[in-house]
């Protein structure tokens, strides 16, 4: 029976009956299977109002293979039992038997066979006697008897549960199916045939089909409003794309000493080729050399043997401060002081021990300003603004320690999730050791502030292993499904 | 950031106060330290060791406090208590005294020339009669550890080494021999060792094994005798037993050995000064002599106090807050800085104690009081820098081709800039030596032996990661690339970069090529030979043969694509086809309107700085004037009165000749010179941006007339509560000017001045008025030509000209006296003004 056909019946035999049909009747009397009937009532089902079913469960027994073939042929034991000949049967020969294996365990336990181990030809098989068995029934009590029955009914049939449905005749209840449109055609639109077609509605439960597209990385996305709020800010993008530097400008310039641990291979990865870095501004070379080693401006020094050697050698730099000295020592170089702000994300080397937070390589991102006579005040009234733009507006000031910056900051903000305070980066004012030699006029006051760009996108998106979001570990599926970066919601 | 660890109740005791956590953590904060952790010996051990060993370990509470790196004097209980307890103004900061042993001699180390090669330097002093307990014993030998572990670089710097004096008898002799022969018992061991088996027998020890390489190639290893030949230590490795510290020992002697003089006279002064606290006379530190290979002697320990002097408008000025001198005086001395107001102006004496070595300029005694008043006191507010953002050039391309290539179809990926130097050469079919890579000399692990010469590994890395992804998968990643190059002062440069792999069943030469066009597009480059861009056949052998073609631009090659061998397909553990282009991105820049910035510096200086050796104060010297002295009242009340019609010196807006004048008047006015007042408050809200105002045209502001660099304030601030002492060496001073004076030739400052002189109406005899202008006669007036000139309406007005003597005529007088011809005159006004 075609399709359609089986719809038509089944219809007819709706409208003929009173009150409803059940569909496991129907197929029964139709001579279909009852799945195909349950299709049919489906997909009539679909078309609105035309027929309401209603879903009834049935329970039955039925035997399982196993069952079948026990009620057959006899249990597995029996048939173990009987399979034996008086002379006795070889252990393999019965293993190769279907119901060997459970049989031989069943009837072994019942004592109705027993093993001679020691027989000639391996272990062979006998009947113990019929009589002993009997004994053993006999001697089994009630309850025991319950146990066996129940394992026997678990292993032997299954139970089934029959659907079926009942049904009525829905309220736009008709023999004739008019199939309704699916969508909207060219043609419909043309000839006007949409007004009379019927619709089949919209499943708005259902997720629409992903659009083929490309993602940017949430790391860069992130990187971006960073990126926008300096600019709105004023700040002007520094030139870090260096990741090459010398000790000198990353260290010596900003008057960390020689011996500063940050300066050790444990912390700073050291470049074999280019070793060395062969170009100084020397006159500035001297400066440097000379607070560090002597003081002036005012300042003791460190007293200690600074030896160009160690300004010399290459390095990954460890911060883009020292594009950010670079920026200055040319600002100073100026004929004339003009007020700056400066900005740069980007990457810096660390020769630290990795872990879940922490990679060998994290993007800086860094805002310096300088102006005359600018206060303390004035960096926690530009961090302030700052971190709103983040959507952070409850800040604290920690004194802390660095070596180039007088008065160092670090910068807290309370989280609501953790209800404490964290910190969110870090702050100061550049020391007039650093500037001085640079040539910065004397009441130009440099501030500065750093963070790390990892740190805010991994809260921002919820990721707590740094590799699933830098390096090639990437989980893509993250990046595929990342939302828009908004810092300040 | 070193660790410091303390019993919490000891801590709390020694305070003189029960803390919650939250408080002490609170008060940690607002000092600059942070209390890291709560936690016990018992937690510690059976963190690190399971609970099994842990069992029979103390559960005092422990504090971990983190110290900040410069502050050695927090380095232990004692320091931590002191300096908090000076915070809260419960103590006052403790005077270190050096003093001389009570009977004899005091101790000597003598060093010999034998150490210069090895451990050049040594410092020394005694405890005396200390009184150690188990608590406090354990406070020194660990803040041992802690100076040795932090300004000690581990004992490389300086080493420690602390003895029972009364065990060893002085001199004490500093000397280096080979190590075969030196042999001694060392501490804790229970027989004698010669140098060279203790190197041998510290390689498994999990502490001392560290600092064996500080010595160990050395021919001769420093060692300290004493006088009877007895070892007290072979620094920087181990002391001798025998002289060992117990509970019971009474006299110290601490010496000190060295690389750095510096650092080591400052570690001796932070041992001594932590725990002279319990010699029998508290903060007392007995002086031992230092006998040098010269025959040179010096006494230590130093305990240095340095005087530095400020002023409270520094500290204002760079906090952004308005105290008095002497509440920053108050401050700072809170902070273990004694200070005192001197009188002098604003100007406040800062004692620098020698607990405190982090000091090292104003600037650091301008944070302590920042630190004192509270961080979180002080107002937000914001500076009106005015700026011009600009984004960098080769930073906006990159994002606005990212944001375009994302829309292509192709997802971001990011990768690092150090991989191992086998994903740049071997994986891609290449040599090491063709790739100009940079190479690390101290990689940690393979993953960063070298900066990435190529993006192309890093998003094969990626596609291998993401493997079950389904296909084809399409990346692009912008980033840049390091090569070696010799032009640049480190020897090498980034260069920006722009990647993209297809990876899928068939190889997709079309998809890659098609993105090419595309961004090729973006960047409006033609595709045509010449100026535009094509690619052709190119040999490769990181792609596969005859499908691997060169982008040229303008005839220059740019970069490659193509379908990539299967060889480095297999390489990156990758099993389906993939094609890749790669090229530089720079040469799309174009050349923007704006000056570029850019990381190279200038390698010579052609602005000429003036570098003083000393901040100089901030005032200026000369408060003289075209209207006088304006530290004087006459002064004063000159300006007032030219300023009564006038917003600015010159002109209608605030130029340099307002902000020199500003800085001319030593304080703000009394408000009896009411305009002068309104000037002096209007002018010092321009002071932030004052090197952006038009200069001036006319010099107000004399310059003091002595040309040497003596910066003397000879008409100083008229403070009444000047002490006789301060008026004597005033008068001393002006004694000394006057003598200095009459010694050069007199200069006579003289200015020319333009005036105009109005009629009432045109009826005024000009002729008379001219006249009668004339007769006006002083000492210093000489009056020049003069003419007359229409302003209107047949009125005519005289221009005269004058040459005056600055100090004998001023304008207002000469106004005066010829406003007097009130018959002509009706007004006269100063039309150019030019000192001569």
């Amino acid at each position: 029976m075609s399709d359609a056909g089986l719809l038509e019946t089944l219809l007819r035999r709706i409208e003929a009956a009173d009150g409803g049909v059940d569909s496991l009747e129907t197929a029964s009397i139709l001579g279909v299977d009852h799945q195909v009937l349950v299709g049919a009532v489906k997909s009539l089902l679909a078309l609105e109002d035309l027929i309401s079913a209603e879903l009834r469960s049935s329970k039955h027994w039925e035997l399982s293979g196993e069952g079948t073939e026990i009620a057959e042929q006899g249990s597995h034991e029996a048939r173990v039992f009987s399979s034996i000949p008086p002379e006795g049967l070889p252990q393999s020969e019965l293993m190769k038997l279907s119901f060997g294996k459970i049989g031989f365990s069943k009837a072994m336990s019942n004592k109705w066979i027993k093993v001679d181990k020691t027989h000639e030809g391996g272990p062979r098989i006998f009947r113990s006697g019929a009589v002993e068995g009997l004994l053993w029934l006999l001697s089994t009590s009630q309850h025991e008897l319950w146990i066996i029955l129940e394992t026997a009914i678990q292993l032997t049939t299954m139970r089934w549960t029959v659907k079926s449905y009942w049904i009525t005749k829905g309220s736009c209840f008709s023999t004739t199916i008019t199939k309704p449109e699916t969508e909207l055609t060219p043609e419909m639109i043309a000839n006007g045939s949409w007004k009379e077609k019927k619709f089949k509605p919209y499943n708005f439960e259902a997720l629409g089909v992903a659009p083929d597209c490309g993602h940017l990385h949430p790391l860069m996305k992130v990187r971006t409003q960073f990126r926008q709020i300096f600019l709105e800010m004023g700040f002007t993008e520094m030139p870090t794309n260096n990741f090459i530097e010398s000790s000198f400008w990353n260290f010596d310039s900003l008057f960390q000493p020689q011996q500063h641990p940050a300066r050790d291979a444990h912390d700073t990865f050291f470049i074999s080729d280019p070793a060395l870095a062969h170009e100084f501004p020397l006159e500035y070379l001297e400066r440097v050399k000379k607070i560090h080693s002597e003081g002036g401006y005012g300042s003791q020094g460190y007293k200690y043997d600074w030896k160009i050697e160690e300004a010399q050698k290459n390095i990954l730099r460890t911060h883009t401060t020292a594009v950010s000295a670079r920026m200055l020592y040319k600002l100073a170089q100026q004929e004339k002081f003009t007020p700056v702000k400066y900005f740069s994300i980007d990457r810096v080397f660390r020769n630290e021990t990795l872990d879940a937070t922490h990679l060998a390589e994290f993007h800086q991102i860094e805002g310096v300003v300088a102006d005359r006579g600018l206060t303390l005040g004035d960096l926690m009234g530009i961090l302030h603004q700052f971190f709103t733009k983040l959507g952070i507006t409850k800040l604290r000031f920690k004194p802390a320690y660095n070596p180039y910056t007088e008065p160092s900051m670090e910068v807290f903000s309370y989280h609501e999730g953790l209800k404490k305070w964290v910190e969110v980066g870090n702050s100061g004012v550049f020391r007039p050791e650093m500037l001085l030699p640079m040539g910065l006029p004397e009441d130009v006051t440099v501030i500065a502030w750093g963070l790390s760009l990892e740190r805010p996108t991994m809260i921002k998106y919820g990721i707590n292993n740094i590799r699933e979001l830098v390096g090639h570990k990437v989980n893509l599926q993250m990046v595929y499904d990342g939302p828009i970066c908004r810092l300040e919601s | 950031m070193p660790t410091v660890g303390v019993k919490r109740d000891l801590l709390f005791k020694a305070l003189g106060k029960t803390y919650t956590d939250e408080e002490f953590d609170e008060l940690c904060f607002e000092y600059g330290l942070e209390l890291d952790e709560i936690t016990s010996e018992k937690e510690i051990i059976s963190r690190e060791q399971g609970d099994s060993k842990a069992s029979g370990a103390s559960d005092v509470i422990l504090y971990k406090i983190d110290v900040p790196a410069n502050r050695y004097d927090l380095l232990c209980l004692e320091g931590l208590v002191r300096g908090l307890q000076v915070f809260k103004n419960k103590l006052e900061a403790p005077r270190y005294r050096r003093v001389s042993p009570l009977s004899g001699e005091p101790q000597k180390l003598i060093i010999t020339e034998e150490t210069v090669a090895v451990r050049p330097h040594a410092v020394a002093a005694v405890l005396r009669n200390i009184t150690f307990t188990q608590e406090r014993y354990d406070s020194f030998i660990e803040l041992q550890e802690k100076l040795h572990q932090n300004i000690c670089r581990k004992r490389s710097l300086v080493a420690i080494g602390t003895h029972d004096l009364d065990t060893v008898s002085g001199p004490f002799t500093y000397t280096a021999k080979p190590p075969a022969e030196i042999s001694f018992k060392p501490l804790n061991q229970t027989k004698e060792y010669t140098a060279t088996q203790l190197m041998s027998l510290y390689k498994t020890d999990s502490h001392l094994r560290h600092y064996l390489h500080i010595i160990e190639d050395k021919p001769l290893y420093p060692v300290i005798y004493d006088s009877n030949g007895i070892v007290l230590s072979m620094p920087p490795i181990i002391n001798g037993d025998h002289s060992k510290i117990t509970l019971k020992t009474k006299n110290v002697f601490v010496e000190c050995t060295a690389t750095d003089l510096t650092k080591a006279k400052i570690v001796l002064d932070m041992m001594v000064t932590m725990f002279s606290e319990y010699c029998s006379q508290p903060f007392t530190v007995e002086e031992a002599e230092v006998v040098y290979p010269d025959g040179k002697t010096c006494k230590y320990p130093e305990l240095a106090y340095r005087k530095e002097k400020l002023s409270s408008d520094f500290v204002n000025r760079k906090v952004g807050i308005n105290e008095s001198t002497e509440t920053i005086a108050r401050l700072l001395t809170k902070m273990c800085l004694r200070s005192e107001v001197t009188g002098v102006g604003d100007e406040i004496e800062v004692e620098i104690p020698p607990t405190r070595s982090d000091v090292i300029h104003a600037c650091d005694i301008m944070e302590d009081a920042a630190m004192a008043y509270g961080f979180n006191n002080i107002p937000y507010t914001t500076p009106r820098t005015y700026t011009v953002a600009n984004q960098f050039p080769l930073n906006k391309l990159t994002e606005l081709l990212r944001q375009d290539l994302a829309a292509a179809g192709f997802t971001e990926a990011l990768n690092f800039a150090l991989c191992s130097t086998e994903d740049i050469s071997d994986k891609l079919g290449k040599k090491i030596s063709e790739t100009r890579a940079v190479h690390i000399a101290n990689p940690k692990t393979v993953e960063f032996q070298v900066a990435r010469t190529t993006l192309l590994p890093g998003l094969l890395k990626t596609l291998a990661a993401n493997r079950k992804m389904p296909l084809p998968l399409k990346l692009f990643e912008i980033s840049d690339v390091v090569l070696k190059d010799d032009t640049k002062d480190v020897g090498a440069r980034n260069s920006r970069r722009f990647c993209a792999v297809y990876y899928n069943k068939s190889p997709g030469f079309e998809v890659i090529h098609g993105l090419l066009d595309r961004t090729m597009q973006l960047l409006e480059v033609k595709s045509q030979r010449g100026d535009g861009y094509h690619i052709q056949a190119a040999e490769d052998s990181t792609f596969f043969p005859g499908r691997c073609a060169e982008i040229f631009v303008g005839g220059k090659s740019v970069g490659r694509l193509g379908v990539l061998h299967p060889d480095v397909i297999t390489r990156f553990e990758l099993t389906m086809p993939c094609s890749a282009v790669e090229m530089d991105i720079e040469p799309f820049l174009g050349h923007p309107a704006e000056a570029t910035l850019t990381h190279d510096v200038p390698l010579h200086e052609v602005i000429k700085h003036h570098f003083p050796s000393q901040v100089p104060n901030s005032r200026p010297t000369s408060t003289k004037t075209v209207f006088g002295d304006v530290s004087s009242a006459a002064g004063l009340k000159a300006l007032d009165d030219f300023l009564a019609d006038k917003s600015y010196m010159e002109g209608f807006e605030a130029t340099q000749a307002d902000t020199t004048m500003f800085d001319a008047i030593p304080s703000a006015p009394s408000s009896t010179f009411s305009h002068l007042l309104r000037w002096y408050n209007h002018v010092k809200s321009f002071l932030r941006e004052r090197a952006n105002l038009p200069s001036a045209k006319t010099q107000f502001v004399l310059e003091e007339d002595d040309d040497d660099d003596d910066d003397m304030d000879l008409f100083g601030s008229d403070d009444e509560e000047d002490s006789a002492e301060v008026e004597k060496l005033k008068e001393q001073r002006l004694a000394e000017y006057a003598a200095k004076k009459s010694k050069k030739p007199a200069l006579i400052a003289k200015s020319s001045i333009l005036l105009d002189v109005k009629p009432w109406d045109d009826e005024t005899d000009m002729a008379k008025m001219e006249e009668c202008v004339r007769s006006v006669k002083m000492e210093g007036l000489l009056w020049g030509q003069s003419k007359m000139v229409p302003v209107g309406y047949g009125i005519k007005k005289l221009q005269i000209g004058c040459v005056v003597e600055d100090e004998k005529v001023g304008t207002d007088l000469l106004e005066e006296a010829i406003t007097a011809f009130e018959e002509y005159v009706q007004s006269v006004d100063v039309a150019a003004f030019n000192k001569i």
